[in-house]
């Protein structure tokens, strides 16, 4: 059904890295242009109790009379999804250099234990006597988390890094309240996450922006000092900031936002920098989510599921969602929902529990010693692959990085070579692109984090494809201009997808009369 | 390159002054900005702006950008063609990618001739 | 060298000299030195073999459901998911990549997402989808958050038997400046025992009100009347939020049909385990012209620069890495390799064994119903037509009744005393496909005894 097409023209494409990809292809067809009516997969047992007529139960007006779904055989199901499968790029056969996504690779056995039937069939409300393994779980990684930050509150229930920052920010406002008066403004760097921002005033707050230092990368600290006053319930900081940099006055700052009451929120996309090097909570920090999914190995699943665990300072405890897991003197677990100053659920049931076993599983096999090799090897990787690219690329700041760099794609501007085509040509090197344009205070930034897991020799064979795409940018920008060639599809166009969406598949006739 | 009968705010905003109503857009300088515009979200008909405040976004696909009155004033009219055809901020900032018609009720903001706006431009490259 | 490490030290001392410095710390000069490399309190690192040996164990300590009967649902529902979804959800180009930025390398998981909208707005009747939000407890929250922007209104009616902990999820998601959250009455114990619905909602709704939340079916079961509902609040600009249940969708008409605006829908009972209820994935479907509005990623068509079809993210000016403070929501990726599940199961199932399901599981509760309403004491409760899921009174206190059939390896019903103090004597059974005639009579015999 899919035929490839001619591949593209290769012959000035050599390849450093080997794209899964050879070219352009037909489009795989969706699942309702392959539906013929009445096929079906397989059945049901045959209905052991007595059959009941649906007449007699469901109002009519209530029935459904059209139900479109897609009609398709077991073989159409599994060739269809396995050829969608190999339209993609994954961790597994690409190196994913993309800066602050901490794309390691996820230990296979960590799949094997969460797909245990013990841990897999347990309904979220069963019994608390027959869930004492799924407990201890939880309970064994919030001590484990507790340690790793330093900051002895923690629960698992947000799913996602920007589910944990609100849970975190609703904590800090809940906090305030009971002290009084929940405060007006969040300060956060101009160099933060969009989430940051967009947390921010979900919970309410007015976000004001701190600029950064042009020769530091770091907070611009004459402008935090001014914006600082006792309004401010937290800042929200980036430890390492995103420019992979420490922020070397991160002991002041906490101090200073502490005089005024004012919380000090770490966003933990980059915990991986600081894993077995620095404990967050030691240097004053009052609450972090920890990215499970990046920092403790949950695969991203090409967008989720993943883990956003928060972690609060001692005081800051009776505000964590409930319920958490406790243990009795007994040893039994339980969870406790009896916490008046809770700022209450964010999730349905207990979060993403199969994620968080995963990471359990993970940081039991890492142990002190691994968690201790953690985040040295990041940063050294992190090191090792700038070194390799100095000579190519200017970097934003030019200083020992954490684990993770920006580059300054501008001085390719003059080839009429973008930030965006680099990217787009070392897929044809058979490497997913690096984080693009991110953060914003960097024009044509590419934001590069190989990770503690990459070996010496995937960092230089891809350290040489992008001094190769640096030379073609330079020699040949035309081909670098039009990359990726190899791929299935080329550029889209998404200015069309913005003006003319189509969100869904329609019959053609409807389609047509869409718009 | 600007035209020098309108007169234009440092936001990229520019304002036609036509006796009873003025008619408001962004500039030359602002749909280059931005890119392909691919949806303008702007006021309903009654409703009043107020000069130097947002009243409305213009968007491309990786950009938004708020668009912030050039003076205070009664919507009386705004340009439907954009609901469908949003390019013509692009192609026409000063034409047909007009954006809303108002009757001015106070004071305009801070604005500037075309000669001022250009000058403005040059220090910003 | 750790397990998960791939450089030797050998290759780790090359490095630092091509870095140019000659000991690992000396890339930690700008941590504050008191601080550096603290001690963790935490044992040491597990073999594989010993992490697999420890972690099996525990799981054995968990009583597993597939191994024992159970009728809890209360929003949590055990369905049986067709093999080939674990197979292809393990496919590692789908379990090992990052979410698709780079449209070119990603357009199986692009491909998958227009795929689930397409079905997500098959199932409800609506316009449009996102890529998912987290749950449908999270749902419940955005949904509110979005109709009170659509609406510049701060008033959210929620009736009291949308599912306690999306209420509670509601509460928190609305917890900031600004949104008032009313809980509306929406059932009644009457003299006999039984219990009636709440029909006329019409006093609560005026100017004020941004939108009514209702579930359908409802948290105890039965069917909310849904007929009228959004009319009543279109006559004052409302919005009605439905929180659906994509099973019953088989045999249910659709929202879109009665008027939501907004529908929100728990996906991941229908494509795996239950999980421990996480992780989860929540539909998210709204009327076209709300999309502006709408939370999460979004995935649309379009061609490349030769018209080859192909899929993108799509409306992301909506979205917190463009938009920041004024971004719809936080929300960044949500739950991509759930909701993949979802749909192959709904492409496996198609509308007949999707109906299958709905009609096995609805005439399973019957027989449950029909066999306890048998048994002195006991008496089903609703007066309103339920599906698949139905509060039973008992003679004793639903947590006693409970614990002598965990004492027979029966995992029993959701004990409504947690729900309401008013149905302290009541239990929540639940029961679908998965269970057997056998189960229900084992039920059944031990409750006779008590």
């Amino acid at each position: 059904m899919t035929t490839t097409d001619r591949p593209a023209e290769t012959g000035h494409s050599p390849a450093r890295g080997t794209s899964i990809f050879s070219g352009r292809q037909a489009a795989v067809p969706t699942v309702f242009d392959r539906s013929v009516p009445g096929r079906r997969a397989g059945s049901l047992p045959a209905l052991d109790v007595p059959a009941v007529d649906l007449d007699d139960i469901i109002p009519l007006a209530e029935r459904r009379r059209d139900l479109p779904l897609p009609e398709l055989s077991e073989l159409d199901v599994v060739r269809h999804f396995t050829r969608l499968s190999k339209r993609n790029y994954s961790i597994e056969s690409e190196f994913y250099p993309l800066g602050s996504c901490t794309m390691k690779y996820n230990p296979k056995i960590d799949e094997t234990i969460a797909a245990l039937s013990g841990f897999r069939n347990l309904h979220p409300l069963q019994p608390e006597s027959t869930i004492q393994g799924a407990l201890h779980v939880i309970h064994h990684i919030q001590a484990q988390l507790a340690e790793i930050t330093g900051l002895p509150g923690v629960s698992t229930q947000p799913v996602a890094g920007a589910h944990g920052e609100l849970t975190g920010i609703l904590m800090a406002r809940a906090a305030h309240l009971k002290a009084g008066r929940a405060r007006r403004k969040v300060l956060i760097p101009d160099s933060a996450h969009g989430t940051n921002p967009a947390t921010a005033a979900m919970a309410g707050y007015e976000a004001i922006t701190i600029g950064h230092d042009r020769t530091t990368g770091e907070l611009d600290f004459d402008d935090f000092r001014a914006k600082l006053d006792d309004d401010c319930a937290a800042i929200m900081i980036t430890l390492p900031n995103t420019l992979g940099l420490f922020e070397r006055r991160i002991e002041e700052i906490c101090r200073l936002a502490h005089e005024v009451g004012c919380l000090v929120y770490c966003d933990g996309a980059n915990l991986n920098a600081l894993v077995g090097n620095l404990r967050p909570g030691d240097v004053g920090v009052d609450l972090l989510h920890v990215n499970l999914h990046k920092t403790f190995a949950v695969p991203h699943g090409g967008g989720g599921p993943g883990g956003g665990a928060i972690c609060v300072a001692a005081s800051l405890e009776p505000f964590l969602p409930a319920p958490v897991v406790t243990r009795h003197p007994d040893g039994t677990y339980a969870f406790d929902a009896d916490r008046p100053d809770t700022i209450g659920r964010v999730h349905g049931f207990h979060g993403n529990f199969n994620a968080v076993l995963r990471s359990y599983a993970y940081i039991l096999q890492l142990g002190s010693d691994g968690l201790a090799e953690l985040g040295a090897n990041a940063v050294l990787n992190a090191n090792y692959l700038k070194a390799l690219l100095a000579d190519d690329f200017q970097c934003y700041v030019d200083r020992i990085c954490m684990h993770e760099f920006v580059l300054d794609g501008r001085p390719f501007r003059e080839h009429g070579v973008r930030t965006l085509d680099i990217a787009k040509r070392l897929i044809d090197h058979g490497y997913h692109p690096p984080t693009i344009y991110f953060p914003l205070i960097v024009p044509e930034a590419i934001m590069i984090e190989p990770t503690e897991t990459e070996s010496k020799q995937t960092l230089d064979e891809f350290a040489a494809a992008m001094i190769e795409v640096a030379r073609e940018a330079r020699e040949t920008p035309e081909i670098v201009r039009a990359a990726p060639h190899l791929t299935p599809v080329g550029r889209l166009d998404e200015v069309r997808a913005a003006r003319q969406p189509d969100l869904r598949w329609q019959p053609r006739q409807a389609a047509g009369q869409a718009h | 390159m600007n035209p020098s009968d309108l007169q234009y705010t440092k936001e990229h905003e520019w304002l036609r002054d036509a006796g009873t109503v003025a008619v408001i857009g962004i500039t030359h300088h602002a749909q280059d900005a931005l890119g392909d515009v691919v949806f303008v979200e702007l006021p309903a008909i009654g409703s009043t702006i107020t000069a130097g405040r947002s009243f409305g976004v213009v968007e491309s696909v990786k950009a938004a950008s708020d668009l912030y009155a050039p003076c205070d004033g009664e919507v009386v009219a705004v340009n439907g063609l954009l609901a469908t055809t949003p390019d013509l901020v692009n192609t026409d900032p000063y034409g047909d990618g007009w954006m809303i018609k108002v009757r001015v009720t106070g004071s305009t903001g801070d604005l500037i001739d075309a000669g001022s706006y250009d000058a403005f431009l040059a220090t910003l490259h | 060298m750790s397990g998960f490490i791939s450089t030797t030290p050998a290759e780790q001392q090359a490095m630092l000299a091509r870095i140019g410095v000659a000991t690992l710390d000396d890339l930690f000069r700008d941590l504050p030195a008191k601080h550096y490399r603290p001690t963790l309190d935490l044992p040491p690192g597990l073999s594989e073999m010993e992490a697999w040996q420890s972690l099996r164990a525990l799981s054995e300590t968990n009583l597993d459901l597939d191994r024992h009967p159970s009728f809890l649902g209360a929003g949590a529902y055990r369905h049986y998911a067709p093999a080939a979804i674990g197979h292809l959800v393990s496919r590692a180009e789908f379990l090992t990549s990052y979410t698709p930025y780079q449209p070119e390398v990603s357009q199986g998981t692009l491909q998958a997402i227009y795929e689930w909208q397409s079905i997500v707005c098959a199932l409800t009747g609506m316009d449009v989808s996102n890529a998912s939000v987290y749950d449908a407890g999270t749902g419940v929250g955005e949904a509110a958050r979005m109709a009170c922007a659509l609406t510049r209104r701060h008033r959210v009616l929620v009736l009291d038997t949308v599912n306690p902990s999306y209420r509670d999820v509601l509460a928190t998601y609305t917890s900031g400046p600004g949104i008032e959250v009313v809980t509306v009455p929406a059932w009644r114990r009457e003299g006999d025992g039984t219990l009636s619905r709440v029909t006329d909602f019409t006093p609560w709704i005026d100017g004020s009100v941004a939108c009514l939340i209702v579930q359908q079916p409802n948290f105890l079961g039965w069917m909310e009347q849904v007929d009228g509902l959004a009319a009543a609040l279109a006559t004052t600009g409302g919005i009605l939020v439905v929180v659906a249940d994509p099973v019953s969708l088989a045999v249910l008409r659709s929202p879109g049909e009665y008027g939501a605006g907004i529908v929100t829908a728990e996906g991941k009972w229908t494509g795996g385990p239950v999980d421990f209820g996480g992780p989860l994935v929540g539909m998210f479907a709204c009327r076209r012209d709300y999309v502006r509005q709408m939370p999460g990623r979004i995935v649309g068509a379009t061609v490349d620069g030769d018209g080859r079809p192909g899929y993108v993210l799509t409306l992301a000016t909506r979205e917190q890495h463009i938009r920041r403070e004024k971004a719809t929501s936080n929300i960044c990726t949500a739950e991509a390799l759930i909701a993949l599940a979802t749909t192959i199961y709904l492409c496996q199932l198609g509308p007949q064994g999707l109906r299958e399901v709905a009609g096995q599981s609805i005439a399973k509760a019957r027989y449950l119903a029909t066999e306890i309403g048998r048994l002195p004491g006991y008496a089903v409760l609703p007066t309103a037509p339920w599906l698949y899921e139905v509060p039973i009174r008992c003679p004793r206190p639903a947590a006693d009744v409970n614990r002598a059939l965990l004492a027979e390896g029966i995992v029993g019903g959701f004990d409504l005393g947690q729900y309401s103090p008013d149905l302290a004597d009541a239990l929540l059974l639940c029961c679908t496909e998965v269970t057997s005639r056998a189960d229900i009579d084992r039920l059944v015999r031990v409750l006779r005894t008590l």
